[in-house]
């Protein structure tokens, strides 16, 4: 049933990617390069999770619409199933779209208030031929059934659903084509916290039985360990540091994730030695259009030494299999301060 | 909670009251094209029929009789029929012209939302071009370069009006890309044609439709201020502003002659105004 691609074979790779918009300051100002996604490099293998965290602006959602060929890399490239992803609007890439889609934050601002959520679950079978009308309303009440939605529901009106029925309409949607490549940006950040569970459950119901690879991008580090089997830290538009989850979350090795690590609310201390200690980060939110030289989240870490201010570190392997960019893990050639 | 108060309250759409001003300018409007479809049929008279001893009577009831209802104008010829053939005329120019100004905005405002780029300058230079020429020059200058005809008459009063349909058109299509519904259709792999008229127009139309309906009284008006200046609609043809504008000058001693058409000409843009209104309100399935 589901688009499995041949075993060992990664089902998406992005491989120094890089998205550079172009800002202006002031009226007048001069255009300054900002560098959104800057060299990163993800694998995603089929059936499995990425999980991108990072605050706002790191760049995360801007990996997403790149994964997505929405956008087209600056400099690497995306390769899905192996080729690489065609120009966003050809013929090519339209018939793409029926293999990975795109799960939204909002799912109202996603949805189109004027038609009912049947005729929308069904529309990307309209677009892509799939089916006569007839298949098409079978296919329909089978979805709306995997996503937790009463048959009845599908005759409504998207403003007539509560929050967290849109958003199963909007995966139902979204899985219609059935996809090997679900991104999904924030899927459950403007839910309830209550329907937040439910939701992410779903997702990885629906993974285990339907074989579907995801990017899960979110600033929620919770759920992100809930669904994930691989996380990407990402600052400034650069992945930090990456690995197993568990790993990741129990001893956190770049300072960056440290501090994400231990704003994490929990009642008792279960993320490992460290306890409860609180990291609260001080000075300015990053902004990509005036990057700090050398590691951009020097003036920022508790740690930093003087390499930190000269030399950009670069990802790379540490123990327990994750990669991590710190000078910290790996002293710059020269003298440790 | 929202589970219950969905099931309790179903979507009615059943059962729809109309309001009683909607009901009158329904009734109204379904006259007008009553009259316009059939004023060949009603017309007591022929509207070029002279009845030189009859001039200027007045209407029923201010010392007229019923073979003249309207009354007469300075000639003889019978008001009730000049009106009849005239909303004929009056209703096909601003029908047409604000047809042809919905489609030809809307479509410049999509192309420049989805092409952006030279595409988006040209149709921006032509929508400040028509704003900043009073649209009345324009007319002149074409009417007395080409002549008369009433097609090319309709085609003109189409230019009126269709750059605030393509600023709404484009400036609602853009944001509707930029995010929401209409990106994710696109993400979808729907074609752009599919995205615009599947999606963008059935959501902006409530906004078009209400542009709209302001500018068919604005052509009314404008065919009557034309047609006042003997650039319009050519005698012995007649339309609304035509009988106006010949009825003004006997406004002290013979004013049933302006005033028949005038009040039509109010009737019809307040109806047309009233039912936009309304139609606005009923397109949006988010108001109940």
């Amino acid at each position: 049933m589901s688009l499995l691609e041949p075993a060992g074979a990664s089902l998406l790779e992005l491989e120094g990617v890089s998205r550079v918009y172009s800002g202006r300051r002031g009226l007048l100002g001069r255009r300054v390069p900002v560098r959104a996604v800057d060299h990163v490099s993800l694998t995603v293998a089929p059936g499995r999770t990425l999980g991108i965290v990072g605050e706002s602006g790191c760049g995360k959602s801007t990996t997403g619409r790149l994964a997505l060929g929405l956008e087209a890399p600056d400099q690497g490239q995306v390769r899905f199933a192996g080729q690489p992803i065609p120009p966003p609007g050809g013929a090519e890439w339209r018939r793409l779209r029926a293999r990975m889609q795109l799960v939204y934050q909002d799912p109202l601002g996603a949805l189109d208030r004027r038609l009912t959520i049947a005729t929308q679950i069904a529309e990307p079978l309209a677009i892509h031929a799939i089916g006569t009308p007839a298949d098409r309303r079978d296919r329909v009440a089978a979805l709306l059934g995997d996503v937790g939605l009463r048959a009845d529901l599908g005759g409504r009106y998207p403003h007539e659903l509560s929050g967290g029925q849109r958003q199963r309409a909007v995966l139902a949607r979204a899985l219609a084509t059935d996809p090997a490549l679900l991104v999904c940006d924030e899927p459950v950040s403007a839910l309830d916290v209550s329907i937040q569970a439910q939701v992410v459950n779903m997702l990885t119901d629906l993974q285990d039985s339907r074989g579907i690879a995801m990017l899960f991008i979110s600033h929620d580090l919770k759920v992100v360990r809930q669904v994930s089997h691989q996380v990407a830290v990402m600052y400034l538009g650069r992945v930090v540091e990456q690995g197993d989850p568990e790993a990741i979350f129990a001893t956190p090795a770049h300072p960056y994730s440290r501090a994400l690590v231990s704003a994490i609310p929990t009642p008792r201390s279960s993320l490992g030695p460290r306890g409860r200690e609180r990291i609260v980060l001080t000075g300015d939110p990053p902004n990509p259009a005036n990057r700090p030289a050398g590691c951009a989240f020097h003036p920022r870490c508790p740690l930093a030494i003087a390499a930190c201010r000269a030399e950009a570190p670069e990802l790379r392997p540490a123990d327990g299999g994750r990669l991590v960019a710190c000078h910290l893990v790996h002293p710059p050639s020269g003298s440790f301060a | 909670m929202s589970d219950i108060a969905l099931a309790a309250a179903p979507p009615g759409r059943a059962a729809v009251r109309l309001p009683a001003g909607v009901v009158a300018a329904l009734a109204w409007m379904v006259l007008i094209l009553a009259v316009a479809l059939l004023a060949d049929m009603l017309r007591p008279y022929s509207i070029t029929a002279l009845d030189l001893r009859a001039r200027l009577t007045p209407p029923v009831g201010f010392g007229g009789t019923l073979a003249h209802p309207l009354g007469t104008d300075e000639l003889g010829r019978d008001v009730l029929s000049r009106l009849l053939v005239s909303i004929r005329m009056s209703v096909l120019i601003a029908f047409g012209a604000t047809v042809i100004a919905a489609v030809l905005g809307t479509t410049l405002g999509f192309l420049a939302a989805h092409f952006r780029g030279w595409v988006e300058q040209v149709v921006l230079m032509l929508i400040d071009f028509q704003a900043s020429m009073p649209f009345l020059i324009l007319a002149l200058s074409v009417l007395a370069f080409f002549g008369n005809s009433l097609p090319l008459f309709i085609g003109l009063m189409g230019l009126h009006g269709w750059d605030r349909h393509a600023r709404i058109a484009r400036g609602l299509a853009i944001a509707a890309n930029a995010q929401g519904y209409a990106a994710a259709v696109r993400q979808l792999g729907a074609r752009p044609l599919r995205v615009y008229l599947g999606h963008v127009l059935p959501n902006i139309a409530a906004t078009l439709i209400v542009s709209a309906t302001l500018s068919f009284p604005e052509v009314v008006l404008l065919e009557s201020g034309l047609s006042f200046l003997g650039l319009g609609v050519q005698p012995p043809m007649t339309s609304l502003g035509t009988m106006v504008g010949y009825g003004r000058e006997y406004l002290t001693r013979a004013a049933w002659i302006l005033l028949a058409p005038s009040t039509v000409i109010v009737l019809t843009t307040l109806s047309v105004s009233l039912l936009g209104d309304w139609l606005r309100d009923r397109l949006d399935p988010t108001l109940s």
